[in-house]
């Protein structure tokens, strides 16, 4: 069955506190989950007071402060810092987001910093995305096609075959959305989730590719696809405002239409 | 892992089978609704003749077609969302399956012979 319960092993225990110094006159609380798979110990969630007179704007510049300034064992991903790799998705103050370009002042109290939702973890705030990039790959995310290319220039698209792939194209595969997802939690293993099923998307919308019909083909199945119940997560989760839901529900028509 | 045993080519048939089957429990249910509204419930004869009336007793035996198989395919996604053990998947699925063709298969018995006036 399904585990609604986490193992004693996996409660999350209440954490060391770091103190900001006395006479710190902005101070905020970062309450920050920390996991350390090779330890025996169970997760914990650790307090870090900040003077936020003198950090940054966002939650990552938070994070990068405290890994700075007071505790270096703290372990997160990052690189762009501007929303625009994927690094650093967690759960802040309740919702999947990119770290990078969730602001501090938009949350109300304590800022609460997980990993993302229901994956196993490597360390702190680093979630094991072996299986979210194999389902990636397992669709097939290259242009595919069976006529030759024009001899003399690149397979030209119009600008309204573009616009088709501009959405789902701009998918950053951060994994918020997937990890949102009620469905993606219970059956990772099987259903592909809104990340993966919304890059599929994209390659069958693309106006170049030839290879629609085995895409389909691929997609029909009742835990790969089928397992999406329209629960909408994903849509809400998306930090880049993608659509993963909608994405989701035009393949479903797609295979209806080739059916009729 | 990710590859499993393919793709089962198969999904699309319940998906849109549920949807279908829930846009005609929409009519048949406001019919059957309204019906019970007016009818004397607590009155058996008069019940009975009521469904033995062959417009009654044909939606009657459609709206119970449409909610058992809406059941059926709604237990399925559940059991396959919720249950991980593969043989306990398989044999709650069978059961499920043949409870609710039974279960169909009596209603209409049950209604044919109302309908019919043979049931005493």
């Amino acid at each position: 069955m399904a585990q609604f319960i986490l193992p004693p092993n996996s409660r999350v225990e209440k954490g060391k506190t770091f103190r900001a110094e006395n006479g710190t006159a902005n101070i905020r609380r970062f309450l920050v989950y920390r996991y350390d798979p090779d330890g025996d110990e169970n997760p914990r969630l650790d307090t870090y007071e900040l003077d936020m007179n003198d950090c940054g704007p966002m939650v990552l510049d938070a994070l990068i402060k405290i890994k700075n300034e007071i505790d270096p064992t703290l372990t997160f991903r990052r690189s762009c810092r501007e929303g625009i790799c994927g690094s650093c998705a967690m759960n802040i103050a309740g919702v999947n987001t990119l770290a990078c370009t969730y602001a501090n002042e938009d949350i109300k109290g304590d800022i609460k910093v997980y990993p993302l939702p229901h994956m196993p973890i490597v360390k702190d705030l680093v979630p094991d995305l072996s299986n979210f990039y194999a389902q990636y790959a397992s669709i097939k995310p290259w242009l595919q096609t069976r006529t030759p290319a024009p001899p003399d220039r690149e397979r030209l698209q119009s600008k309204a075959d573009q616009e088709k792939i501009d959405s789902p194209s701009a998918c950053i595969l951060c994994a918020c959305c997937s990890t949102s997802c009620p469905s993606y939690w219970w059956n990772s293993e099987k259903f592909l989730g809104p990340a993966v099923l919304l890059a599929a998307f994209r390659w069958l919308v693309d106006t170049r590719d030839e290879a629609t019909g085995e895409r389909l083909d691929d997609l029909e199945d009742s835990f790969k696809l089928y397992r999406c119940h329209t629960i909408m997560n994903c849509t809400n989760a998306c930090p880049k405002d993608l659509n993963p839901a909608r994405a989701i529900a035009e393949t479903k028509k797609m295979l209806i239409a080739r059916r009729h | 892992m990710v590859l499993g045993l393919g793709s089962a080519k198969h999904g699309t048939g319940h998906w849109w089978a549920q949807r279908v089957t829930a846009a005609a429990l929409i009519p048949l249910g406001l019919w059957f609704a309204i019906s019970l509204l007016g009818l004397p419930v607590a009155d058996y004869s008069a019940v009975r003749s009521w469904l033995a009336q062959p417009l009654n007793s044909t939606l009657m035996i459609l709206l119970i077609v449409s909610v058992l198989h809406h059941s059926q395919l709604g237990v399925q996604v559940v059991v396959e969302d919720y249950v991980h053990d593969d043989s306990l998947k398989f044999m709650t699925l069978t059961v499920s399956r043949l409870l609710h063709v039974a279960l169909a298969v009596a209603a209409i018995y049950a209604l044919i012979s109302i309908a019919l006036g043979s049931a005493t």
